[in-house]
């Protein structure tokens, strides 16, 4: 990079402009990364969490997308489950976003009924008690032995748990599954609904078995981040956000080609004599892809921190996620992407005539 | 080691029909002299060195160094330019320096492109910008140095790497009459030192005083056989 890196000297204006484009724009997708991620906890966490590696969704009509909103399982159904073959356990748990009460405040919290003594919840829980996640016990502003009213059942705090589990942006709290019933209004006994999906810890239980079994009891069975999907305000957020992000690489990958063929093109004329003088066609895209790359890093690297930075500023109530993957991942692509438009440009060098050096044709 | 042009032509596509701009040209160099190539614009001056360069392949015809042959219709582009960087120094008509080096770093770059560590050549290029006359200026950039200067450093820059032929193309085209007649004097005096055959295409028969022998081109052809000597 004997050329490149005093190019980067000689003409600091135009490469610090570059660097600040790559920094700005990284900084955008990893906070919209980190964003992301923030909001997919805020809506799936209480799911993704459970210690349970499938669950069981009704279908109240064929074709529908399973869905935490519609599902609603009975106890024919658990129990099927429960002896199927491969089975360790299948329990019952009920999905409700319901208005909390305390004697403070109100709040929306998302009520998760268990049989007591489940695993599903992280500490036991029995009837007439509720345990608080520590997002439900800011909201409502209480703690232990305290008294909160949910869906119009007064229940007393258990224990406020060591979990910030929270489901579609609502904080979660865990009751029993038959006050669950009473706030969720899911019936009882018999063929009535009992919970909203089956959990199952499987072992050995073969895709094919659990597909059999779903066509038997009319359900449909997904692992626990397929289930993701079956929360209602996951699907939109993930996916337009997403999208946002896959079009700033796509963007961040055309200025910076954009930059790298006006740049080549200004510098044909030195490429030419370089030529002339002896310099070959793999040194000449060496030197200018470890231009590139160096920009890039610098950039990108710089770009990260400060998103990383700024994020570790913002309040608790901002749903940013700083993780390998909302930070290191989008870096590393935009170093992929950065280096792919760059080298789309850089190739022309391959077509610079070293005839060009003498100016005499 | 003598430079032979031997039944060289080239032709160029011209519309639906085509040009020569060399017309089976036979032209020796010996080692250590320069033969100044004069004639006026569209002679084919600059196409003939193109080709002893092996910046252009010719249609017909072969270049040799000594005994060796280099370049041929169908040499390969890749073996052209490790030909150029190993055995050829070359001035262009404007100095062609590079904007962002200074002008020891010119000189430099040579070593670099031959994956050599660049201060592997500090002595020689000081030694050689010392010789031309710019030793003061080493640490300038081709913006912080005159005309003449940078033509100085383009010649030093062309003998860095001990080339066996510098081919020159109008080094004066840009410079004065007595700094025409100096810069011509320099390249003489140093492919005489180096042993370098040197080809130096020029217009302006008043600054090759110093060349060993001067040959016209017109119309693609050499108009005196080779070896007369017209200085």
């Amino acid at each position: 990079m004997f050329v490149a890196l005093r190019d980067l000297k000689n003409a600091r204006g135009r490469f610090v402009l570059m660097s600040v484009v790559i920094v700005l724009i990284t900084f955008l997708v990893t906070f919209l990364a980190s964003l992301t991620e923030g909001l997919a906890r805020e809506s799936t966490s209480a799911v993704t969490e459970l210690p349970a590696d499938r669950l069981v969704f009704s279908m109240p009509a064929p074709g529908d997308s399973p869905a935490f909103t519609a599902s609603q399982v009975t106890a024919g159904v658990w129990e099927e489950w429960a002896q199927l073959p491969g089975v360790q356990t299948a329990e019952p748990l009920g999905v409700a976003t319901t208005r909390a009460e305390s004697a403070g405040t109100t709040a929306s919290v998302t009520t998760l009924g268990v049989i007591p003594g489940s695993a599903l919840a992280p500490q036991r829980v029995t009837p007439g008690t509720v345990l608080l996640s520590t997002g439900a016990a800011e909201d409502l502003r209480i703690g232990t032995g305290e008294t909160v009213t949910l869906g119009g059942r007064e229940l007393t705090v258990a224990a406020v748990a060591d979990s910030d589990a929270s489901f579609a942006h609502t904080p979660a709290v865990w009751t029993s599954l038959e006050d669950w019933q009473a706030i969720g209004a899911r019936g009882a006994d018999g063929d009535e609904p009992v919970a909203t999906v089956v959990a199952l810890t499987t072992s050995g239980a073969s895709d094919a078995d659990l597909a059999a079994a779903d066509n038997e009891n009319g359900t449909t069975t997904l692992t626990r981040a397929d289930a993701r999907s079956a929360v209602s305000s996951f699907a939109g957020e993930n996916t337009s956000l997403t999208t946002m992000q896959a079009f700033l690489l796509v963007i961040s990958a055309l200025v910076v080609g954009a930059f790298f063929s006006v740049w080549t093109i200004s510098r044909s004329g030195e490429i030419a004599v370089l030529k002339a003088l002896g310099a070959s066609t793999a040194y000449l895209l060496r030197d200018a892809l470890g231009q590139a790359a160096l920009l890039l890093v610098g950039g990108v690297a710089l770009g990260t921190g400060l998103a990383a930075g700024g994020a570790a500023l913002l309040p608790g109530t901002v749903p940013v996620a700083l993780t390998a993957g909302t930070t290191l991942v989008p870096a590393a692509g935009l170093i992929v992407l950065g280096l792919l438009g760059a080298g789309v440009s850089v190739a022309r060098i391959t077509g610079i005539d070293p005839h060009a050096a003498l100016a005499a044709r | 080691m003598d430079l032979h042009l031997e039944h060289l032509t080239l032709t160029y596509p011209d519309g639906e029909s085509s040009l020569t701009a060399v017309d089976d040209v036979d032209l020796t160099v010996p080692a250590g002299s320069t033969t100044a190539l004069l004639g006026p614009s569209g002679s084919g001056k600059s196409s003939l060195l193109a080709v002893a360069a092996g910046l252009t392949a010719p249609d017909h015809g072969v270049v040799r160094f000594g005994g060796e042959q280099v370049f041929t219709s169908a040499t390969p582009a890749a073996r052209a330019t490790r030909e150029r960087l190993n055995r050829i120094g070359m001035v262009f008509q404007s100095p062609q320096l590079l904007g962002s080096l200074t002008a020891l770093e010119q000189l430099e770059l040579h070593a670099h492109l031959r994956g050599r560590r660049p201060a592997s050549v500090r002595s020689r290029a000081l030694e050689l910008l010392a010789a031309v006359g710019v030793a003061d200026h080493r640490h300038k950039r081709p913006a912080q140095l005159s005309g003449g200067q940078r033509q100085r450093v383009a010649i030093a820059r062309a003998l860095v790497g001990r080339p066996e032929v510098l081919l020159v193309d109008e080094p004066t085209s840009a410079l004065d009459h007595e700094r025409g007649t100096q810069v011509v004097e320099l390249i003489t005096q140093l492919a005489r030192e180096l042993g370098a055959a040197t080809l130096l295409v020029s217009h302006d028969a008043s600054t090759l005083t110093t060349a060993d022998r001067t040959v016209r081109m017109r119309d693609g052809r050499i108009e005196e056989p080779a070896g007369t000597v017209a200085a």
